[in-house]
């Protein structure tokens, strides 16, 4: 096997027009190894899963001889989990706050990625940035475990320091884990905070790849620094930032797992402000066990993730071609 | 890249001293804010216990302390045993995952590949739908039978469609297709060429998938939380998880471990601390040195290929 195709013929054995359907299998048997492991992956991880939404049409019922068999045997009800979902009060709770959320983001990352993009690259000691740089990328190479101890550490209502600040102030202390009004803050605030060193990497990029004659030419102009931001940096930032904005759209169904349940230390007080579709579905699966609710959740949010590719794909094609994922 | 032109353009391209200062106190606030809450932790992690049921968590405690650290060592069994687990989880993953993420990815890139536009397709397509947590769990509890299996902290990350996206467009810029066409005339085998050729020069490449890939093991806690309830195979990250529900969990283990006498005055908010700051060094120390890779993926993967 190591020998592999010796092969002195310039024309690559394996795509020889006259070869039938297994000789070309073995001609080719090299690639088709290489792309084995990769492939069960896929069709174990993805295509398999893929099928299992099957489950949202069913009253899903464990058995004791596996899982095909579970959902062979699991009776079919329709559209009765979705129906489920729809009717009960956390659909709108989720819809509301997985969409609110997302939008807030998208927009604040959007505009701050920008801001500290731009602003890095027109920073004049290039040491002094690198230390920013990194400490700024510090947050996004930790998981939300980590996170939500040094939040807690601030947060915490009897030994957190912002309560003592608070105190020290002569303010009244806030039990933050039990007061929902304040963590929608929080929340924005730590989402875009752990993501900025990262996010902002591509502008800062994309503005150090301007051509500096655009400068000059502004400069003889007499453009002052706003108004070379404005009139060179920024319109050259603006197809990349559109087509981010484009494409995370894509992901507004989509919520960090972690951020929404971790950080809130999964405190019920704070269900109405911190339930998204993700937390919303572990909880389903894990506390009352509903297999079929849970999947048509899930489900939904896939369907819709996918249409909002498909047609922020679309837009795309339409106003950058060349940007298009497909 | 760029280095010369940004040398020649500083002058005009940057802000005026003014500015300059103001966005320097800006952004070195901000960067403080990034990095201020993780001494914040190695100082709790050293303060005395007394100190914070008394004061609370403080950026100056009245007592300093290693007596977190030397509970532990001395004690904290399942802090060891999660540490080896999440190193195993690592290493095992970051393995695999290059490696069948690396192989798809040439052979893809292959034109000689007569099915290379089939499995692109087929890997691409999962980047458009999530099958979901539910029917994942489904197939890794049901049909895997992985339940409180060590591989079910493994195998759901072991291969990347990401990575092969970055490992694809790696291999079509930077290998030279004459390179592996002459080694073929010369009748080397195609695994040959694989290892002997390409691999060398795929390392920049293979670091920078390697990095994401096991940054994403050390870090996930989530295949935990749905598969492992066992001590045993308790992953550091999802410890924490775990410790931080619940307070108790650390004292607990010990008492069951034969160590009562010493629990009633274990120090378990520094020892929380401890082992935040046990999962969060590793990165703290290494990330630096490797951040130039990572901003290499980060920009490759935006490449289309």
């Amino acid at each position: 096997m190591t020998q592999g195709v010796t092969n002195t013929d310039p024309v690559p054995v394996s795509q020889k027009p006259d070869l039938n359907f297994f000789q070309r299998l073995w001609a080719n048997r090299v690639f088709l190894l290489m792309v084995l492991p990769g492939s069960i992956f896929l069709i174990v991880f993805f295509y398999i899963p893929v099928l299992a939404n099957v489950v949202a049409f069913q009253d899903f019922q464990y058995s004791d001889q596996g899982f095909i068999y579970s959902v062979l045997h699991s009776p079919f009800v329709g559209f009765q989990n979705f129906k489920f979902f729809f009717k009960s009060a956390d659909f709108w709770l989720v819809l509301r706050n997985t969409v609110g959320y997302n939008l807030t983001f998208l927009l604040l990352n959007f505009f701050f990625a920008i801001f500290f993009g731009v602003v890095m690259s027109q920073m004049r000691n290039q040491r002094l940035l690198k230390v920013y740089q990194t400490s700024m990328l510090f947050p996004y190479f930790l998981s939300w475990a980590i996170l939500s101890y040094f939040v807690y550490a601030f947060l915490s209502s009897d030994k957190g320091i912002l309560n003592h600040m608070i105190q020290a102030m002569g303010g009244t202390p806030i039990d933050f884990y039990n007061s929902p009004w304040v963590w929608p803050f929080i929340i924005i605030f730590l989402g875009v905070w752990k993501g900025i060193g990262y996010n902002s990497i591509l502008y800062f990029a994309t503005a150090m790849g301007i051509d500096p004659s655009y400068y000059d030419a502004a400069m003889i102009d007499g453009a002052n620094k706003w108004q070379q931001i404005k009139n060179v940096t920024l319109p050259h930032i603006l197809p990349v930032a559109t087509l981010m904005l484009i494409l995370n759209i894509g992901g507004i169904f989509r919520s960090d797992f972690g951020l929404f349940y971790l950080i809130p230390r999964s405190s019920g007080a704070l269900i109405n402000v911190t339930q998204t579709f993700d937390t919303f579905i572990y909880r389903a699966l894990t506390t009352t066990n509903d297999i079929g609710m849970s999947t048509a959740a899930g489900l939904l949010q896939s369907i819709v993730g996918a249409l909002l590719i498909f047609i922020s794909n679309w837009v795309v094609r339409r106003k950058q071609p060349e940007s298009a994922l497909f | 890249m760029r280095k010369k032109k940004q040398i020649t353009a500083v002058e005009i391209r940057k802000f005026g001293p003014g500015a300059n200062l103001f966005f320097n106190i800006f952004l070195g606030i901000f960067a403080l804010s990034c990095i201020l809450p993780f001494f914040f932790i190695i100082i709790l992690s050293l303060t005395q216990e007394s100190d914070i049921t008394t004061y609370g968590y403080q950026f100056w405690p009245k007592h300093w302390t290693f007596a977190s650290y030397q509970y532990l060592s001395k004690m904290g069994h399942q802090v060891l045993v999660s540490l080896g687990v999440t190193i195993f989880v690592t290493v095992v993953g970051t393995i695999m995952n290059s490696l069948f993420s690396s192989t798809y990815a040439y052979a893809i890139s292959r034109k000689d590949f007569a099915y290379a536009r089939f499995f692109t397709i087929f890997a691409l397509i999962s980047m458009l739908f999530v099958p979901g947590m539910v029917p994942t769990y489904l197939i890794v509890t049901q049909m895997l039978g992985l339940q409180d299996n060590i591989w079910a902290l493994i195998l759901p990350m072991s291969f990347g469609v990401y990575n092969v996206l970055i490992m694809r467009t790696f291999f079509k810029t930077s290998i030279p297709e004459p390179i592996i066409e002459s080694a073929r005339i010369d009748g080397a085998s195609e695994f040959k060429i694989f290892w002997t050729i390409v691999v060398p020069l795929a390392i920049p490449g293979i670091a920078t998938i390697s990095l994401f890939t096991s940054l994403g093991y050390w870090n996930d806690w989530m295949n935990a939380l749905l598969y492992i309830n066992k001590d045993s195979v308790t992953p550091l990250q999802y410890l924490l998880v775990k410790i931080q529900n619940n307070i108790q969990f650390m004292t607990q283990n010990m008492a069951n471990n034969g160590a009562v006498a010493g629990a009633a005055n274990v120090p378990s908010e520094g020892m929380r601390f401890a082992i935040v700051v046990v999962a969060t060094l590793p990165i703290a120390l290494t990330y630096p040195f490797f951040q130039k890779y990572f901003v290499k993926g980060m920009t490759i993967g935006g490449v289309k290929g």
